[in-house]
């Protein structure tokens, strides 16, 4: 008898979902019509801070296709409530976020009106027109200008635009240990803001009938169940059953379509006072001012180590921009989902770190790929390299000295998490034998004094990944279940549909979770679907972000199947007139064990269970079975990335010349998806390194709004990427899987940063600049820092 | 305004407002929603078609400035029983994630093999500039691209030895 178990699970397969992709054929939500659907479009506030004086709606009520025009008088009038925040601290301030602006706009692209017609070209017409009176208000974009004294104060009701004060760690263990240091750096970085540019823009379309009283909702997610919840329990009151949210395919999304967005609440309410389907879709330059922002940290960092290098403790002092808004995970991207994780892969006597949450007139930020974790990675990683160079030791070798031991874990951190598994070393040794470091620096000192030369960035990471248990995540202050749920339904045929709340929109989940299911059931992968985003179909979950969906969305699943096999066995035994024990299940078919050809396959276990003709007594027919998970701990992953720059020190041109890491997120699924994961974040990582930059200037005005001015990382802008791992399971579930979503992300970030530093320091011993590395910055680094004016922490404007 | 083209073989006439881009006429007006908008500034490529053969932006081009000319769209390329080689390159090298750049990459790519029959990994990126992936980091594209390329001249050399 073979050995099936690993027939599908570990294979790098091709994906089931791609023959739609690439003949045209895949349905996302802008491509949906529905018959009479007329179409919205958002007037949004060119101002960051202004009292909205006076809209005159017959501007534009005349114009050709017009139907109606919506203010923020008018959806409050209709019933809908504000948008909540979905994690509360302790004595957070949440200014209220309507879904129209009711009375003042806080930043730009805030929703003033909406204009609803029969052509999306003549509501964006109308739109265009609407007169609106303002009367502008002083305003203010950085987090730590919005701290300073006699600062404009963005609400009224969050007094010094302190949103939360948030710290971690034991302060008075972490003063002790830096009494102990021989040596202390002290690093002040900002970790700017991003736009995480999804390629698909958000769309939504809404369509409401009256006689049921039923809504169905297209949008653009990556958890419909969460809009669900939200929109019927918290902002229109719509009893649960009565929504419907489909999210088809999703073209990208990247933490910025989690979020509930003021544009799905507007379609559905407009849907029900006109009667039709109202449809709204974004444009790019919408995006730039409506999609949550990511990361904007101003940060102070000190690491403090002994004689021999060891690390005694790291003190963090962050001001987190949160933006004109608090928006559904806000508060805890830069507390738990960062704070957490500045233990980073060292072993440190204490940490201690104190979040300063600050609203600005910006976009909201929330969760962008890595959410937190990026953020912390950058913020230790770039300090440990401060260090090493200070300290005159090669960085690899001193994270090496550094590193938590395998034999350590389950490891508690002075931050409280407590790792589940690791194993560092062989990832950087891994890494660095990849990258042939030592040669590498051959030819970095070879290369010193040239018009080129050269930075490598070593960084090892960690992340924790698979959002946890829900009873903890609830002490913390999340107001949502941590938990996924799964559905297998096995057709009498045999063919079998599973059922996932967590949502794919590129990660490969009808290909992935299939596999799973292949090896429990013994069934060829051609008779297994997954069916996905879509609350009708699936009835809970709680969607895919945070790198959840293998872990925790797996583990359901995995879950069901093994009631299905459970039963199915059972029924095996029953036909087979043997005792359960003695059956065996192998290659699609369950066997009598010593007994040739005693034999029923699975389909024809399937079709007793729906005909119930013959089965034990008492069963219940049908193949069907739901299962909940709920993990036991968060997972977490980890790595060492090296990046490689050239530096064209007469231009400051920084060209990525190579990349290559070594990621653990234990055992993979599909290793060809999983690699293509990484080769994503890491172009988005280094995209923050080296170009994209969410830029305001002082007062709010936002200047990167298209793509003409936010520079994402284009094809010529990359080298191919080397990529390797190890396995090191997670004992937590059922699988031993982690994540590996966002490890790409948070780890090039800091990569590609070091290694840009890592070349300053060597040519002219610049201690630190902050990202983006654009080529005018470098090359103003280089010439101050030759000409002597620049030693130490160089100006950064 | 009145404009008559050839679409995937096909002739359509329709009436149109001037301003009217071809990516919305082929999205709204024929139904063919697998020619994606991704950006108002043609940076994205999401959007790109091939126009008398030519590699262009739809969202740059009116749709009454394609009258009397053949555009073919993805759909065009290839089907799921019969894929154009680099549709099954993209599939084979799992070059596209999300999907939705995909369609203007394969036809921008297209474009490229057209011209250039076993382009080098730098021409390949310099080629697709034009084409935004936020999931792949573009590594798997260019592998897919090569594939398509040798494919093709696999293709042209077996058809060369049949001759």
């Amino acid at each position: 008898m073979t050995d099936r178990t690993d027939k599908y699970m570990g294979q790098a397969l091709k994906r089931k979902e791609d023959p739609r992709f690439i003949t045209g054929a895949g349905q996302y939500t802008d491509d949906f019509v529905l018959p009479g659907m007329l179409h919205a479009a958002m007037v949004r506030s060119p101002y960051a801070h202004a009292r909205i004086t006076g809209i005159d709606k017959s501007s534009v009520e005349d114009m050709p296709g017009v139907v109606a025009v919506l203010t923020g008088e008018d959806v409050a009038a209709a019933g809908a409530g504000p948008i909540p925040v979905g994690w509360l601290l302790p004595d957070l301030k949440v200014p209220p976020h309507h879904a129209v602006a009711q009375g003042e706009v806080n930043h730009v692209g805030d929703i003033v009106a909406v204009v609803v017609a029969e052509t999306r070209a003549q509501a964006e017409d109308a739109a265009g027109l609407l007169a609106v009176d303002y009367e502008a208000l002083p305003s203010v974009a950085l987090g730590s200008a919005a701290l300073e004294e006699g600062s404009p104060q963005v609400h009224d009701d969050v007094p010094g635009n302190v949103a939360f004060r948030w710290e971690i760690g034991d302060e008075a263990a972490l003063n002790e240990a830096f009494n102990r240091a021989h040596k202390t750096v002290k690093v002040r970085l900002r970790n700017h803001r991003l736009v995480p540019n999804a390629i698909e823009p958000r769309a939504s379309l809404a369509q409401f009938s009256p006689a049921s009283g039923e809504y169905l909702l297209y949008t653009t997610s990556q958890n419909p169940h969460i809009h669900r919840l939200i929109l019927a329990a918290f902002v229109l009151n719509i009893p649960e059953h009565k929504l419907r949210v489909i999210s088809p395919d999703v073209g990208g999304g990247f933490g910025s379509k989690i979020f509930q967005y003021q544009e799905e609440v507007i379609v559905l309410l407009a849907s029900r006072l006109l009667g039709k389907p109202v449809k709204w879709a974004a444009r790019r330059s919408e995006s730039f001012v409506s999609d949550m922002q990511g990361r904007d940290h101003e940060s102070e960092a000190e690491l403090a180590v002994d004689a021999e290098g060891r690390m005694l403790g790291l003190r963090v002092n962050t001001v987190a921009n949160l933006g004109a808004y608090l928006t559904l995970f806000a508060p805890a991207v830069p507390t738990y989902l960062y704070g957490t994780l500045l233990n980073g892969v060292y072993k440190f006597l204490a940490v201690h770190a104190k979040v300063t949450g600050v609203v600005t007139n910006t976009v909201p930020v929330d969760a962008y790929r890595g959410a937190g974790r990026p953020e912390a990675t950058y913020l230790i990683e770039r300090t440990v390299d401060v260090m090493a160079h200070e300290l005159g030791m090669d960085p690899a070798e001193f994270r090496r000295m550094n590193f938590i031991q395998p034999d350590e874990f389950p490891y508690q951190t002075p931050v409280a998490l407590v790792y589940d598994s690791g194993n560092y070393e062989p990832a950087l040794n891994m890494a660095l034998d990849m990258m042939k470091y030592q040669d590498l620096r051959a030819e970095q000192e070879r290369m010193k004094g040239n018009n080129k030369i050269l930075g490598v960035g070593v960084i090892s990471y960690l992340e924790a990944c698979g959002l946890a248990p829900s009873a903890l995540v609830g002490q913390l202050g999340a107001q949502a279940g941590q938990w996924e749920s799964s559905l297998v339904r096995v057709h009498p045929t045999g063919k079998v549909e599973l059922y996932t709340g967590s949502h794919s929109h590129g990660q490969g989940h009808e290909t992935a979770f299939p596999q799973i299911a292949a090896d429990e059931l013994q069934i060829p992968i051609e008779d297994i679907d997954l069916i996905h985003g879509d609350t009708g179909r699936m009835p809970y979950g709680w969607g895919t972000y945070g790198s959840r969906s293998a872990a925790v969305g797996g583990s359901a699943l995995k879950m069901a199947l093994q009631k299905i096999t459970a039963k199915a066995r059972k029924i095996a035994a029953h036909l087979l007139e043997a005792s359960e024990e003695d059956i065996e299940h192998a290659d699609g078919v369950f066997r009598v064990k010593g007994a040739p050809g005693q034999q029923k396959t699975f389909s024809d276990v399937a079709l007793m269970a729906h005909l119930a003709h013959s089965l034990p007594d008492g069963m219940e027919p049908g193949l069907e079975a739901t299962a909940f998970y709920d993990p036991k701990n968060f997972v977490y992953p980890f790595g060492t990335h090296v990046a490689v720059v050239e530096i064209d020190t007469d231009t400051g041109v920084v060209k990525l010349r190579d990349y290559g890491c070594v990621d653990d997120c234990g055992p993979l699924i599909n290793p060809l998806i999983a690699e293509g994961q990484v080769h994503g974040g890491i172009a988005q990582g280094a995209g923050q390194a080296l170009w994209e930059d969410a830029a305001y200037d002082d007062e709010g005005n936002f200047l990167a709004g298209t793509f003409m001015e936010y520079a994402v990382p284009r094809a010529d802008d990359l080298p191919n990427f080397q990529t390797d791992h190890t396995v090191t399971p997670s004992p937590h579930n059922p699988l031993g899987v982690k994540g590996i979503g966002e490890a790409g992300t948070i780890a090039s970030t800091a990569a590609v940063a070091n290694a840009v530093m890592d070349a300053l320091w060597h040519e002219c011993r610049i201690a630190h600049l902050d990202m983006p590395y654009t080529s005018e910055k470098v090359w103003r680094a280089i010439r101050e820092a030759r000409q002597g004016a620049g030693m130490g922490q160089a100006a950064d404007d | 305004m009145n404009v008559t083209l050839t679409v995937n073989g096909k002739p359509y006439t329709r009436d149109v407002e001037p301003r009217t881009l071809l990516v919305h006429f082929l999205r709204e007006d024929l139904g063919l929603t697998g020619t994606h908008v991704g950006c108002d500034t043609s940076q994205c490529g999401a959007c790109t078609v091939h126009l008398n053969g030519d590699a262009v932006k739809s969202c740059t081009v009116l749709a009454v400035q394609a009258g009397g000319l053949e555009v073919t769209t993805i759909e065009g390329l290839g089907t799921v029983a019969d894929l154009h080689p680099l549709q099954a390159g993209f599939w084979e090298k799992h070059g596209l994630q999300c999907g939705f750049c995909t369609p203007g990459m394969i036809m921008s790519a297209a474009e490229l093999l057209r011209h250039d029959p076993d382009p080098s990994e730098a021409t390949i990126r310099h080629h697709l500039e034009g084409n935004y992936c936020r999931c792949t980091g573009y590594h798997n594209i260019v592998l897919a691209v090569q594939h398509a390329a040798a494919a093709m001249r696999e293709r042209e050399s077996g058809q060369a030895a049949d001759d």
